[in-house]
């Protein structure tokens, strides 16, 4: 090892940074509402992401209801189901997972695990919030106004997005659009930070290579989702033209109830493909950082360091570079060349590679490990059993001879709601379980969690395992009422009814999970520095919850990655990062 | 899609290239101490606003990728029809072109540490941005009078489109650069405005180079390009 005195190396921010440097909440109001600090930020953008989940947590109970007992509530007519569903994915999906992905989990992590005082441009940081929060607050306005939200499906596909016939033709879809307008700016203002603060913040030691796997998905998925939310971008603008001056971007020459409408030429299919160029990757955007959540609790409560960090990194990079050449698989029915097909198909199974080392990892990282069954531990290997199973129906899926007849049936909803709904979520929960002594310096009660985990688990599985089999019979997706058919035969009704009732149970798991939020917070146990006897730096921080400019004078200097755990002869069964190897103590102390 | 899969891979070219500069065959768990991190490993000396510029001009990019991916999709559709090109349109280039360079002369003096080149330079770039921008708004009145509206055909959609949103970019642009030239107007020490001032140029650069990739498109010669290489090819 060759030894350089620290303070002769350029590019290496300085241990000590003088106090005009570092934003200073003046009030109330700068401290708390207008902060810019990552980690008042980060809860904000939570508590609005977990706020507005809840709202499509009820509507998913609403199509369950429909679903389990068609003609039994009065109050949700067919239009209404598909203002349900419609609402229900896009919250899911852009306002909950990448909202509390990126802006929670990202904010609060990245300064605090890369060992930076705060994000690089924290006034930028702030703006993204409130651009969030007004996105936020334009999308549940659709509910309110007349013709209620947009039930056009949460892909929003025209011409019948903004035909009439199709529920919230008037306001809703314009607002659904000027939402996710709002929502990519605001995102590009948070994902800017996100990437320069891992890019530039870093402290002294820290590698890229001694980043914990969980910067190294966020990293990753933020840099995809600034390239891909763009296209989302570009084709809402467009939709919104075509609905507002109309414009014939993507409305073909149609009829309209009797009459030839204004429009003339243009291409459905061309929406299509600029969605799922941003859609495809969406769901990696939602998955990087999972994967990488899930690698550090592994690692964390089953005592054992991570195996094949160097693959998992590299695993992490290819995932997000492939995840931009498969998005034609989301369109095989669309009428495209066969060879066209064939090509997207190829991508995808190629995506399985990466995606299935992970999982190896992951197993391996657990064999033999001294496994605590920790409840951020129990959500873990949820999300591991969770992803292989909505990861392998997307091996049929990524087929174009399995995908025609699979296609538009409830075998896709099972999926998807598999592989992006229940397992980030779980990621999202385990997290939270993980790091909610950190933000709030006390533990969330363990007996509710294990409640929570198992009625969740279970739950999940109930509701979407059998889907799994409706689709087969050939079920379709998106209908408000199957009536009698041929092919669906009485006990799918009844195995509906029963996916109805878990679903209801395991909405009211969250509950008690929300319940657990408030009271630990008051309640809790005291959590102290370092609960979990974790490695990576955010659990060393002088104070707990971490304090302004998050280390006290000197910023942490770091001497190993992240994942020293049960290192032999070493005192304890982790080793910190910023623990200094024997003999370096003096020079990495006071450069 | 061809347009933003180049755009991708040009951009998964540069991440490949900085990726393959940060040691990521290093094994972290055979390493202790600080040595490891050393020689231009820890990210380079570049100030942060400067990297957060280029990831910005990426997202722009590939926002106006995507609007040429969908032009040259939905363009040989039949129902397009090619829209006259009003001559004012090359005088607002030339507008365009001035501004830009005004602003890396602003920042040659800026380097110099000459005080009142650089703000000359910046009142120049911004005051023929906003002559660039009035002269789009006046491109738009003399397509309007003469019938080819926004929504009478795709082209003239597209047309409109394109233009607004590059000038909803130099708009903001003029924000920024409204904020430097007020910093140096109160005498601001130029350490300070030098970077900011810099940054200013490289996204009058950038959007002066969408603009003209976006005007070959416009016109069509970017199409006759494409034409000739493929037959050149083939």
């Amino acid at each position: 090892m060759v030894d350089i005195p620290l303070d002769q190396v350029a590019g290496i921010p300085p241990a000590e940074v003088g106090e005009v440097e570092l934003y200073h909440p003046r009030s109330w109001w700068t401290r708390y509402v207008f902060s810019q600090d990552a980690k008042v930020i980060a809860v904000q953008y939570s508590i609005t992401a977990m706020s507005i989940g809840m709202v499509a947590l009820v509507l998913s109970w609403m199509m369950r209801l429909q679903l389990g007992f068609p003609g039994t509530f009065s109050f949700i007519d067919a239009n209404q189901y598909l203002q349900f569903i419609t609402m229900h994915g896009m919250i899911m999906v852009i306002y909950l997972l990448t909202a509390l992905f990126l802006g929670g989990f990202g904010n609060y992590l990245i300064p605090l695990m890369v060992g930076a005082r705060d994000m690089v441009f924290p006034y930028v940081n702030m703006l993204s919030y409130w651009v969030y929060l007004l996105a936020v607050l334009v999308l549940a306005a659709t509910f309110f106004v007349p013709g209620g939200p947009t039930g056009a499906g949460w892909t929003l596909y025209p011409p019948q997005a903004i035909l009439s016939g199709t529920p919230g033709q008037d306001w809703g879809i314009v607002f659904m659009l000027a939402s996710l307008i709002l929502f990519i700016i605001g995102f590009t203002m948070g994902g800017l930070n996100y990437v320069v603060t891992v890019l530039q913040a870093r402290t002294r030691g820290m590698t890229l290579m001694r980043m914990p796997l969980t910067v190294w998905g966020i990293f990753t998925a933020t840099v995809m989702a600034l390239l891909a939310f763009p296209a989302l971008f570009v084709a809402s603008v467009m939709l919104l033209l075509d609905r507002l001056l109309g414009t014939s971007f993507f409305m073909p020459t149609l009829v309209e109830m009797g009459q030839l409408s204004k429009y003339g030429g243009g291409s459905p299919i061309l929406f299509q493909h600029l969605f799922w160029f941003f859609g495809h990757p969406e769901v990696y955007i939602v998955a990087l950082p999972a994967f990488g959540i899930i690698s550090d609790l592994i690692s964390t409560h089953a005592r054992k360091n991570i195996f094949g960090y160097r693959m998992m990194v590299w695993a992490i990079v290819a995932i997000g570079a492939l995840s931009f050449v498969v998005w034609a698989h989301h369109m095989y029915v669309s009428g495209m060349h066969p060879y066209f097909g064939f090509f997207f198909a190829t991508t995808t199974l190629i995506i399985a590679i990466p995606t299935a080392i992970k999982v190896y990892n992951w197993v391996l990282t657990l064999w033999r490990g001294d496994i605590h069954l920790t409840v951020p531990m129990l959500f873990a290997l949820g999300f591991i059993v969770t992803f292989v199973n909505g990861g392998l129906t997307g091996l049929f899926l990524g087929n174009v001879v399995v995908d025609v007849p699979l296609s538009d049936t409830m075998f896709v909803v099972a999926h998807f709601h598999m592989v992006m709904g229940i397992a980030p979520i779980m990621a999202v929960f385990g997290g939270i379980y993980h790091w909610y002594p950190k933000v709030t310096g006390r533990m969330l009660n363990d007996v509710l969690g294990k409640f929570h985990f198992w009625v969740t688990f279970i739950g999940a599985y109930a509701v979407f395992f059998p889907m799994h089999y409706l689709g087969l019979l050939g079920m379709p997706r998106r209908y408000h009422d199957i009536g009698e058919t041929s092919f669906v035969p009485a006990s799918a009704h009844d195995l509906n009814a029963f996916m109805s009732v878990a679903a209801l149970i395991v909405g009211f798991a969250q509950l008690v999970f929300l319940f657990n939020l408030v009271w630990s917070l008051f309640k809790g146990k005291q959590a102290g520095g370092n609960p979990w006897g974790a490695t990576s730096l955010e659990w060393q921080t002088p104070e707990t919850p971490p304090g302004h400019g998050n280390w006290g004078k000197e910023l942490p200097i770091v001497y190993r990655w992240a994942y020293d755990y049960s290192v032999p002869g070493a005192a304890r069964d982790f080793v910190p990062q910023n623990e200094p190897p024997s003999g370096v103590v003096a020079q990495g102390a006071h450069p | 899609m061809s347009a933003i899969i180049l755009f991708m891979a040009t951009i998964a070219a540069i991440a490949g290239w900085w990726l393959s500069q940060q040691r990521l065959a290093a094994k972290p768990w055979l390493e202790e101490g600080v040595a490891v991190d050393f020689r231009g490993e820890r990210g380079s000396s570049v100030p942060p606003a400067k990297i957060g510029l280029g990831v910005f001009l990426a997202v722009v990019g590939s926002l106006f990728a995507l609007l040429i991916s969908a032009y040259s999709m939905r363009n040989t559709m039949v129902d397009w029809r090619e829209l006259p090109l009003p001559k004012l349109l090359w005088i607002n280039t030339g507008v365009l072109i001035i501004s830009s360079a005004a602003l890396q002369w602003s920042l040659l003096a800026a380097r110099r540490s000459d005080d009142e080149d650089m703000l000359v330079g910046l009142l120049v770039g911004g005051a023929s941005a906003v002559t660039f921008l009035a002269g789009q708004l006046v491109v738009w009145q003399q397509l309007n009078v003469a019938g080819y509206v926004v929504a009478s055909n795709p082209a003239n959609s597209f047309f409109y489109l394109i233009t607004a949103l590059h000038g909803l970019h130099l708009i903001g642009g003029l924000v920024a650069l409204g904020r430097t030239s007020a910093k140096v107007w109160r005498g601001a020490p130029m350490v300070q405005v030098r970077l900011s001032v810099e940054l200013c140029a490289i996204y009058w650069h950038f959007l002066l180079l969408v603009w003209l990739v976006l005007l070959g498109l416009l016109t069509g010669w970017t199409e006759n390009f494409v034409n000739i290489c493929r037959q050149l090819l083939t």
